[in-house]
């Protein structure tokens, strides 16, 4: 399936760059930095102004708009707030602990951008692992949540911290599941690779794995429909209640650069990374990984929140049967059908998703829920 | 517990606050643009008129708090004068029985709801501060006659078209 | 080798993001399991009913008002209803259909704000509350055409209303009723069939039919679970036997169910209104009562199907100008007393739902 051309041409001649542009090791590796915390600070920065200008949108009044011309300098209003906030720590609490805790969740996070490429060849590493990296990094800051939650001293962050790491932790196996469904139709696990092979872009190859890979994000993230642990209206604010001023706003920046982080993996996986017609690579990215941003808000502004016990039995008994289902279909495909025309095979592999989805929600039962006393 | 309709329901959900993104936000920007309030808004004011005041007092046994303090002497045609007329706003519910309450239509509700005051000294309302004048619009509360020149309440069921 | 557990006992306080109000519920859990709940509440206590014996029946009615806040113009129409009867004073006609006409568009008020709650306590990020508070404004833009307040009306007085209504009140009114379906189907269509909310809210919190009738629940907590009584069939007041409407009545008794009903009494009020909009005729809207009313001794019970349940008045009059005592009977109160049984056995997250699912008032509760 990777040796048909149809049309979805790589672009322009800066599509492809030398790997170690500009020139040198350390060179390359410090000018990379550079970009990617720019790059990250910024785009969390006009996120959590789309963000909150959108919910507006979406509940049919106007979001905040009074900070700058159309709010724009909101989220630097927020930051200088948070910066200008007491540290409070807590007298009991394990202080160590504590102040380590936004350090170990956020770093994660920023090393997950150093295998994401940007444009043909413009990353900081081109691992040949690049998929792995990304899963095995981004499970290191469930530890950070956890040390909030301990180092708190507080009953309501402690039970935070225990529903978001079981969470966590369930919700990894089918998006692992969903991602090998990509690498065998690419060959590879490096991120070059599988955007070079996306003729066609993936989603439709494997709309299924882009199903069970974005709900399992989302739950990877806390994002609605799956956000018990920053539950407004139950606990006050889950593992990161104690927290306030710079170390708060780790997290906060935590939580956005996730989003940031989930988009453009769907991105590079699913959507066919930097590849597009006319416009330069790098805008078509940009596109992307803002229109998967307002699918993420979008269902963060309609969808209710379910129950940890609920949740973790669709991750156990929905998403996790399913992915391994969409494996070995995608496994057969692989080895017996490698030379058909495309369009067939997306066909049949839209209809076998819808199938699946209709036959797996029949036999799907969730647990009653009450205990006796 | 099962997923009886495979997941439609949360796709119809998300088809309707699509649908909301394109409307017009009913928001009002508060102090740049103000809504016209009712005709006979129970305001935040007593304005009360000394000329037709005769100090009968029908306000302030009506009053349900007691917010209303007259004091009245009697003069030599044998009225009475009203010494003090006072109204302790932080006490005052706005209930709008003194206004109905009076006899020779003397006592109007303010037309204003934005008279906060930075002291609880303040809130009491003495007798001078309380008389009618061109700078105080009287509500058409329990007066028919001033409710006619006010203008009209902007509804938000005319303001909010929904296109059908 | 086992592990030592112990359950720890968790005060979901008075100041609390989502109880409906100050109340605090001190819940013993074992994990996320709630094992015992004990309710304490008090802190909205004003002393209405003791104040009232120092007040004159008209008086009376602004501390009316102050009661269920949410649904003013039922609370007033209850206790003028209560005094009518004690003294046998005549209402005119215009004004028995002005006050349905108040009641039902207070039932609608309420209602949206009862689901709205409910929905943003089972996490849906304030969109649906947020439609639905603009739909209560269009109806307090009305009342406030009406009688001047948005909030606490005082509007009824004893022997008909205060005030006639003014010439743009029917054209306004009448556009918001053809309105009004479209706008419930669309949270219909926002939240009735989402699964997410099937599976948080069916099952969950059941009130068994039996418990329902011991504990004299009434309103649509007493319709959710299976017990067609509705007051104004059951013992008609007002002109209520000239309109014709359903009375929507659930089957399990669980939180969907009444997040059902009051759905579907949200159209059933949108007809009555339309109903009395018709028949409404000309003529005074209030009888001639003395200022300084003296009943004759006795003692009444005036009841009314409030939006919260039967809201009742009981009062004891010795021919003074003040009522001698001035009972209230709280619907959110009694509805509350089967809380504890409701929530054992369930998680946390449950317990919030159906605690906002009961849908009180704390100013009724606590009075």
């Amino acid at each position: 399936m990777t040796t048909v051309e149809t049309g979805f041409n790589s672009g322009s001649s800066l599509a492809s760059l030398p790997p170690d542009w500009p020139g040198g090791y350390w060179l390359h590796w410090g000018v990379f930095v550079i970009i990617i915390l720019a790059f990250v600070f910024l785009t969390v920065l006009i996120f959590i102004w789309l963000e909150r200008r959108l919910i507006g949108r979406f509940q049919v009044r106007l979001g905040p708009n009074r900070a700058g011309p159309f709010g724009i300098l909101q989220p630097i209003a927020d930051a200088i707030k948070i910066l200008l906030k007491e540290d409070i720590v807590p007298a009991k609490g394990d202080k160590l602990v504590f102040w380590l805790a936004p350090v170990v969740a956020f770093v994660p996070v920023l090393l997950i951008f150093a295998v994401i490429p940007f444009q043909g060849g413009a990353l900081l590493a081109d691992l040949n692992i690049g998929i792995l990296y990304i899963v095995a990094v981004s499970s290191v800051s469930v530890i950070g949540i956890f040390m909030a939650g301990w180092g708190s001293n507080n009953k309501y962050s402690l039970i935070g911290a225990m529903r978001t790491i079981a969470q966590v932790i369930s919700y990894e196996i089918p998006m692992g599941l969903a991602i090998i469904g990509v690498v065998l139709i690419a060959g590879s696990l490096s991120l070059t690779d599988i955007v070079a092979a996306q003729n066609i872009p993936f989603i439709l190859f494997q709309p299924l794995g882009f199903l069970i890979f974005f709900i399992a994000a989302l739950a990877e993230i806390n994002r609605t429909p799956f956000d018990v642990m920053e539950a407004d209206s139950e606990l006050v604010a889950g593992f990161h209640t104690e927290y306030s001023g710079m170390k708060f706003g780790l997290f906060y920046l935590m939580e956005y650069a996730e989003v940031l982080a989930i988009s453009a993996i769907v991105t590079t996986l699913f959507l066919g990374g930097w590849r597009g017609p006319v416009l330069p690579p790098v805008l078509w990215f940009l596109i992307k990984v803002f229109a998967m941003f307002f699918i993420i808000v979008w269902v963060r502004s309609t969808i209710p929140r379910v129950r940890i016990d609920q949740i973790m039995g669709f991750a156990w008994k929905f998403l996790l049967p399913l992915a391994l289902i969409n494996m070995f279909i995608t496994g057969l495909e692989v080895i017996l059908l490698p030379e058909v025309l495309p369009w067939p095979i997306i066909f049949l592999n839209l209809a076998i998703a819808a199938g699946l989805v209709v036959l797996w929600s029949k036999f799907f039962r969730l647990g009653g829920g009450r205990v006796e006393v | 517990m099962k997923f009886e309709r495979f997941g439609l329901g949360i796709l119809k959900g998300l088809a309707l606050t699509l649908k909301h993104l394109f409307r017009r936000p009913i928001t009002t920007q508060y102090p740049e643009e103000r809504l016209t309030v009712s005709r006979r808004i129970r305001g935040n004011e007593l304005i009360w008129s000394e000329e037709k005041c005769t100090g009968c007092a029908t306000c302030a046994k009506s009053c349900p708090q007691g917010a209303i303090e007259i004091v009245t002497s009697i003069s030599e045609d044998n009225r009475y004068i009203v010494e003090k007329f006072e109204v302790d706003f932080g006490y005052c519910i706005f209930c709008g029985f003194c206004v109905e309450a009076c006899p020779y239509e003397a006592l109007f509700l303010g037309y204003d709801y934005e008279r906060s005051k930075y002291r609880r000294q303040d809130l009491v309302g003495a007798k001078e501060d309380l008389l009618v004048s061109d700078q105080k619009q009287a509500s058409g509360y329990g007066h028919p006659e001033v409710e006619t020149t006010l203008p009209r309440q902007t509804l938000l069921v005319e303001r909010d078209k929904v296109r059908k | 080798m086992a592990i030592k557990t112990e359950p720890f006992v968790l005060n979901i306080g008075p100041a609390h993001p989502s109880t409906h109000g100050v109340f605090r519920m001190r819940t013993t859990l074992d994990g996320e399991v709630v094992l015992d709940m004990e309710p304490v509440f008090g802190y909205l206590h004003r002393g209405i009913e003791k104040l009232a014996e120092t007040r004159t029946y008209t008086q009376n009615i602004p501390f009316t008002d102050r009661l269920d806040y949410l649904a003013s113009m039922s609370n007033n129409l209850a206790y003028v209803m209560a005094v009518e009867k004690l003294a046998g004073i005549p209402v005119p006609e215009r004004a028995e259909y002005l006050r349905v006409i108040m009641a039902e568009l207070q039932r609608l008020a309420s209602h949206l704000i009862a689901v709205g709650a409910f929905l943003n306590d089972c996490g849906a990020f304030m969109t649906p509350i947020l439609y639905m508070i603009r739909e209560r404004e269009k109806i307090l833009d009305l009342f406030e055409m009406v009688c001047g307040q948005r909030l606490t009306y005082n509007y009824m007085r004893i022997g008909g209303v205060s005030h006639d209504i003014p010439e743009e009140f029917l054209p306004a009114l009448g556009r918001f009723v053809k309105e009004m379906p479209g706008f419930i189907d669309e949270y219909d269509q926002l939240l009735a069939e989402n699964e997410i909310l099937l599976v948080r809210s069916k099952g969950v919190g059941i009130l068994p039919k039996e418990l329902a009738i011991n504990i004299s629940a009434s309103g649509p907590v007493l319709r959710a679970s299976g017990v067609k009584r509705d007051i104004r069939k059951v013992d008609p007041y007002s002109v209520y036997e000239r309109f014709e409407f359903d009375i929507p009545t659930g089957s399990v008794g669980d939180c969907y169910d009444r997040y059902w009903v009051r759905m579907q009494e949200m159209r059933q009020s949108t007809r009555i209104i339309k109903q009395a909009l018709e028949q409404l005729s000309s003529g005074e809207v209030q009888s001639q009562v003395p200022q300084r009313l003296h009943p004759p001794v006795g003692e009444v019970y005036g009841h009314i199907e409030a939006p919260k349940g039967e809201l009742g008045f009981y009062l004891v009059s010795d021919n003074s100008i003040a009522p001698y005592r001035f009972h209230i009977r709280a619907p959110s109160l009694i509805n509350l007393t089967a809380l504890r049984d409701m929530i054992i056995g369930w998680k946390l997250a449950d317990a919030i739902i159906i605690f906002g699912s009961i849908d009180i008032c704390m100013g009724e509760v606590d009075r």
